[in-house]
């Protein structure tokens, strides 16, 4: 449960970062380190160097942007349960971000860590698919927007380049709810559902419900249409591809979409 | 090898360490400090719990280097000579301990929870105490003592 060997840098700015990176192919950042630290004690990540922006202050806030609210990559998910700004203007990142691990997790794990890692399993990485997120990455050639659309490639990637490091999410300030069901305390989501109001129609989120956070359009069409929260929880999994794992069936995770998407939309 | 400078318990110290040794194994082999316990080695069961900064982290889970210009809490800086810590001793009087080997844990997470939350309800208790696994004496007690523990204004 050793590490394999590996150098290690602390960046002290996000352009040291991008030039750290540009040094070695399999380097990798390491922010909050609690999904990288896991996968590299059981040797499923081997970086050859590590690159650490957990000490960038910098990258570590919440706070107005015209119309929308714009979360530092490194704030904490403890930061994000505390947030009054959040918890006014879009409250259900703080409410997901307090069911993510247990509090010592909450206290290391950060905002753009989670996401990065493009775990199919993260909630907040499906609420930013559900909100329509921007995230804001920097590299060798500058800054870029990603839609949050375009942001899940893969499980455990994303459009990020190997040289970008993400800096900033943009968030919409709309009401939304995250509904999680776990089998035990600080489990992974056996299945996620967000749901939120963004531009006049009610988005739906999936977590765990395929190889990346998934978007349930069968269920936001359905809506559009007039159909009632049940009916339209009906659709929650047609357009998943649920795994079967230690956790659950692929048959069970079907069922538990259909009854958390109706749960969310009727605390919508 | 990375030098480290850190604050353990107070007090101030160097070492050249691999950046892949875990905290964990930092305070127990490097500096002795055995009363941090590592039980599951993924993150799971607490055992490790010191504080960080004040805050409660899981030392297995955290590398020495990322703690470098950090002030560490162990167990063993919670008593002051002879007196144990509020904590300590409402665990004691309460009986909130059977073998042992998840105590320091609990009690790094429980000062945690009480600074941040200096009067929690029972299920407040419960639930910020999730990341730590007992498994022999039970969580009864364990919550009786944080109750104590916080009328005692720990």
């Amino acid at each position: 449960m050793i590490p394999a060997v590996f150098e290690y840098e602390r960046a002290g700015s996000v352009d040291e970062a991008v030039e750290l990176l540009g040094r070695d192919e399999e380097a990798k950042l390491l922010a909050g380190g609690h999904s990288l630290i896991p996968a590299m004690r059981l040797r499923f990540s081997r970086p050859s160097l590590l690159v650490d922006v957990g000490r960038l202050d910098d990258l570590r806030y919440v706070r107005e942007d015209q119309d929308r609210i714009a979360i530092g990559a490194l704030t904490r998910h403890a930061d994000l349960v505390g947030d009054p700004m959040l918890r006014e203007q879009c409250a259900l990142i703080g409410d997901a971000a307090a069911l993510i691990g247990d509090p010592q997790v909450r206290h290391r794990g950060t905002i753009g860590g989670s996401v990065a890692h493009g775990d199919p399993a993260s909630d907040l990485a499906t609420i930013l698919l559900t909100l329509d997120a921007e995230l804001v990455a920097r590299g060798p050639q500058g800054e870029r927007t990603i839609a949050a659309a375009g942001f899940f490639t893969g499980p455990f990637d994303t459009a990020l380049e190997h040289q970008e490091v993400l800096t900033e999410i943009r968030v919409p300030k709309t009401a939304g709810t995250y509904v999680k069901y776990a089998r035990r305390a600080h489990d992974w989501a056996t299945v996620g559902v967000a749901a939120a109001r963004v531009d006049g129609r009610v988005h739906v989120g999936l977590t765990s419900m395929g190889p990346t956070p998934l978007r349930a359009r069968a269920v936001e069409d359905a809506l559009a249409d007039g159909a009632s929260p049940a009916d339209a929880a009906s659709h929650a999994a047609d357009d998943a591809m649920p795994p079967t794992d230690a956790s659950a069936s692929s048959e069970y995770r079907v069922h538990l979409a259909q009854v958390l998407v109706r749960r969310a939309l009727e605390r919508l | 090898m990375t030098r480290v400078a850190l604050t353990v318990n107070g007090s101030r110290c160097e070492a050249d360490v691999e950046p892949r040794q875990l905290l964990a194994y930092f305070l127990r082999d490097e500096l002795g400090l055995k009363g941090t316990n590592v039980g599951c080695d993924t993150s799971s069961c607490g055992a490790c719990t010191v504080l960080v900064d004040g805050e409660s982290v899981k030392s297995c889970t955290v590398f020495a280097v990322q703690a470098d210009g950090s002030e560490v809490t162990t167990v063993e800086g919670l008593a002051d000579g002879d007196a144990l810590h509020p904590v300590q001793q409402a665990f004691h009087e309460q009986h909130a301990l059977q073998c042992g080997y998840c105590t320091p844990g609990f009690l790094m997470a429980t000062v945690s929870l009480l600074k941040e939350n200096p009067n929690p309800s029972e299920t407040e208790i419960r639930e910020g105490l999730e990341g730590n696994l007992c498994r022999c004496t039970g969580y009864h007690n364990i919550v009786k003592a944080v109750q104590a523990a916080a009328r005692a204004g720990a």
